[in-house]
């Protein structure tokens, strides 16, 4: 099994410890198009994971699903041992209805490529306001914290902003903050850079890094950033068709590997 | 008045009722003519380079658009008859279609003026760079750029118009409102024919309310690469320079 | 010299409508926008029944003609609840309510649909309920851009208690038509003036359909 590979070199992610999160055979189409065919997947407190492939691999659509944005088609995903798009009824499994989900996917958090900044709030009011309405915390406790988040990721000194007042790099730190006062668990990442300008992309990256060394929580990265995902990765997936093609640690798989696909991605990647 | 609703009174009314049903539709048709071309004046008249007309066109537009029709339709019935000078006295039916016709063409006119202004601006300099005269311009670059986007617009006031005509009745214009409220005088009956007037409307208006979102759909895809390979197959065009391979999805 | 007499004449015999056409402006209103809003979001609902329920009374409403309307309820309420409903006034209100409501409820409808479904997904992404979202997230934004329509339906309104006159309701429009049938010679300066009372009760609403364009464009972007 993977277990052998996820042993990793910084953080020490304990192999003893019970994943957070479990993917059982996973599949999805939409429509005729098979996207995921067949996906196994642990996730362990604390791991950090990020997952690469060609475009269209379904990398997108791996992470939606454990947010909840898009349902599988079949096979269950376990959170903290509760199945996430399931519930029990009167003995039997059914659909879950919201007020289950919403109690699995508490701990988890996502950061989106194109930010999703709510525009009219501030960017305080944006990481007040699901602590205060979700989690029901006491407002000032909330916004200290939130304070602190926005100081964390450089921008305490415009809490009272807009969204639209800010550059790309600063909305997408915004959104981090805004995820990370959550307190979540597992904290998942799509291609949070590939919307921002070249300049722009180091700040982001930067706050990402940040997280993964002084935060304990579990971390899933699609990325296109090679190096950046060599550097901070546990575990790297690398997703090709709709199945994991290779896994293993980076070095394992950006360096090592003898899969064709994974030479030839690289390959295209580099040159690109 | 009944008190109950009658099956009987309600097909009883029907042939009556029915009788009103060419002179509504004309008078739609009609007023919608007139609108459209009034609002050609409004468009020509805020064109003049001169800001004092501009705006007082700007502001009579507004005033005719947010003072109620029914009123406007009174003072053309009752008032324009003894205004000094002008005065003419005009069948209800020509009443209707100033009265109506006018106050839609502030609408329209905003409409073409949408339209107008969502040509490029590059296309204005185009047809000074090919030395086009003013006439050539409008009739040859701008309106047939302009003007089919809004189709749709325009037929959504088509259908608008359509459910305000039915005013025309209160001056004695004899569309199906009128029968149906002749025939509730004389039967003491209004519920079953003035029923047959809501079904009438909602027969006619609802599916050309979907004929005109298919027409938008058509019209916002007209030059789209796809559409042409369609219309190019059919007619079977060889040299439109598109390949199957072309095709963007 | 003779029409300042004249005008100064006419004008207090109109204004005693003013009280009518106001009153009717404002309940339709009311009605029409809490209208707009229940029959809005029960057309983005995802229950089928209140769904379909709701796009037939829009499409009824929205595919025949208000002063049909008015004169169907005119002779059905009494027929339909065996009660005079106490007055006229009533059926105006509720006629203009329920017609302009109808076509509100396309706007507050068209307005939630257009919010970017990114809001949606990153108001699921922090565990909000279904509630939540909607209250929290996308209506304040779809309600900046519904402001303009809303202005440009008000007008709408306005224009259409004109209506109300035709069932006997003692408004603007019913005042100016009593002196026209006693002195006709003064049509068209009775019909002026009634037409710039009008315009002056729409100016505000114009007003704020400007000033809710500025707020549209402005709340929206990200
Ligand atoms: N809502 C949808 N409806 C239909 N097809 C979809 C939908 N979402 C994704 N797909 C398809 O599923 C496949 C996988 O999509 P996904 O977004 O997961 O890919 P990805 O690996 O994230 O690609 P990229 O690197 O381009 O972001 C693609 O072929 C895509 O077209
Ligand atoms: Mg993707």
């Amino acid at each position: 099994m993977s277990n052998v590979l996820t042993e990793n070199k910084k953080n020490s992610v304990s192999l003893s410890t019970e994943p957070i999160v479990k993917y059982l055979d996973v599949k999805k189409s939409f429509g005729d198009t098979h996207v995921l065919k067949g996906i196994n997947l642990e996730i362990r407190p604390g791991e950090k994971i990020a997952v690469i492939g060609p475009s269209g691999s379904g990398k997108t659509t791996i992470i939606r699903m454990l947010m909840t944005l898009e349902e599988p088609t079949s096979g269950d995903i376990i959170v903290n041992g509760k199945n996430l798009w399931k519930m029990e009824k009167n003995g039997q499994l059914v659909k879950a209805n919201e007020k289950h989900i919403r109690e699995v996917r508490g701990d988890i958090g996502m950061v989106f490529q194109h930010f999703n900044l709510f525009p009219h709030m501030t960017i305080l009011e944006n990481c007040m306001a699901a602590p205060i309405h979700v989690k029901k915390e006491n407002k000032d406790e909330v916004r200290e914290r939130s304070i602190k988040m926005l100081e964390r990721v450089g921008l305490g000194t415009k809490l009272d902003f807009y969204p639209s007042q800010l550059s790309g790099g600063q909305k997408q730190r915004v959104a981090m903050a805004r995820a990370l006062v959550m307190r979540p668990k597992i904290m998942l990442f799509d291609e949070v850079t590939s919307a921002l300008d070249p300049e722009l992309v180091g700040e982001v990256l930067e706050v990402i890094r940040d997280i993964a060394e002084n935060d304990d929580m579990a971390m899933v990265l699609v990325t296109h950033e090679m190096e950046f995902a060599l550097d901070i990765a546990d575990k790297v997936l690398f997703l090709d068709q709709g199945v994991i093609a290779e896994q293993g640690t980076a070095n394992e798989v950006l360096v090592d590997s003898k899969n064709e696909r994974v030479q030839s991605f690289l390959k295209r990647f580099r040159k690109a | 008045m009944g008190d109950n609703f009658r099956w009987e009174t309600f097909f009883d009314a029907l042939p009556i009722v029915l009788q009103g049903l060419g002179v509504t539709v004309g008078l739609t048709f009609a007023c919608f003519g007139f609108a459209l071309l009034f609002g050609f004046v409004w468009i020509f008249f805020r064109r003049i380079p001169n800001k004092l007309i501009v705006s007082i066109v700007t502001w009579v537009m507004e005033f005719i658009r947010s003072t109620p029709p029914l009123v406007q339709l009174f003072f053309v019935y009752y008032a324009l008859p003894v205004v000094p000078v002008i005065g003419v006295t005009l069948e209800p039916f020509t009443c209707a279609i100033l009265a109506i016709g006018i106050h839609y063409s502030t609408y329209i006119g905003e409409i073409y003026r949408s339209g107008i202004e969502s040509v490029d601006k590059g296309q204005w300099e185009a047809s000074i760079a090919l030395n086009f005269s003013t006439m050539d311009k409008w009739r040859r670059i701008i309106l047939p750029q302009a003007i089919p986007p809004t189709i749709p617009m325009l037929g959504n006031y088509f259908i608008i118009m359509f459910k305000e005509v039915p005013l025309a009745s209160i001056i004695g214009v004899t569309g199906i409102l009128a029968m149906a409220n002749s025939y509730g005088a004389l039967n003491f009956a209004y519920l079953e024919p003035l029923t047959i007037v809501g079904i009438i409307f909602l027969l006619l208006s609802y599916p050309s309310s979907i004929l005109i979102k298919k027409l938008e759909v058509k019209m916002n895809t007209r030059f789209d690469k796809n559409v042409l390979l369609e219309k190019a197959k059919k007619k079977s065009i060889p040299d439109m320079n598109l390949k199957e391979s072309d095709r963007i999805v | 010299m003779i029409i300042i007499s004249a005008i100064i004449e006419i004008t207090p015999q109109l204004l005693r409508g003013l009280g009518i056409t106001i009153s009717v402006l404002l309940a339709s209103a009311i009605i029409a926008y809490i209208v707009a809003f229940v029959a809005g979001l029960s057309r983005v609902s995802n229950n089928v029944i209140l769904n379909k329920a709701t796009g037939v009374y829009v499409e009824v409403f929205r595919g025949t003609s208000l002063i049909v309307q008015l004169f169907w309820l005119y002779y059905a309420i009494p027929m339909l609840f065996g009660i005079q409903l106490g007055s006229n006034w009533w059926t105006g209100v509720i006629a203009i309510g329920l017609n302009y409501g109808a076509y509100l409820s396309e706007v507050v409808r068209g307005s939630i649909l257009a919010v970017d479904k990114g809001q949606t997904e990153a108001a699921i992404a922090l565990n909000m309920s279904r509630y939540q979202r909607m209250r929290l997230i996308i209506l304040p934004q779809a309600v900046r851009m519904m402001l303009p329509e809303f202005g440009n339906y008000t007008i709408q309104i306005m224009k259409a208690t004109s209506l109300v006159s035709l069932i006997g309701m003692r408004d603007i429009l019913y005042y100016g038509d009593i002196m026209r049938s006693t002195n006709l010679s003064q049509a068209p300066l009775i019909y002026v003036i009634v037409l710039f009372i009008y315009f002056i009760l729409a100016l505000p609403f114009i007003w704020l359909t400007r000033k809710g364009e500025t707020i549209a464009k402005k709340g929206v972007v990200s």
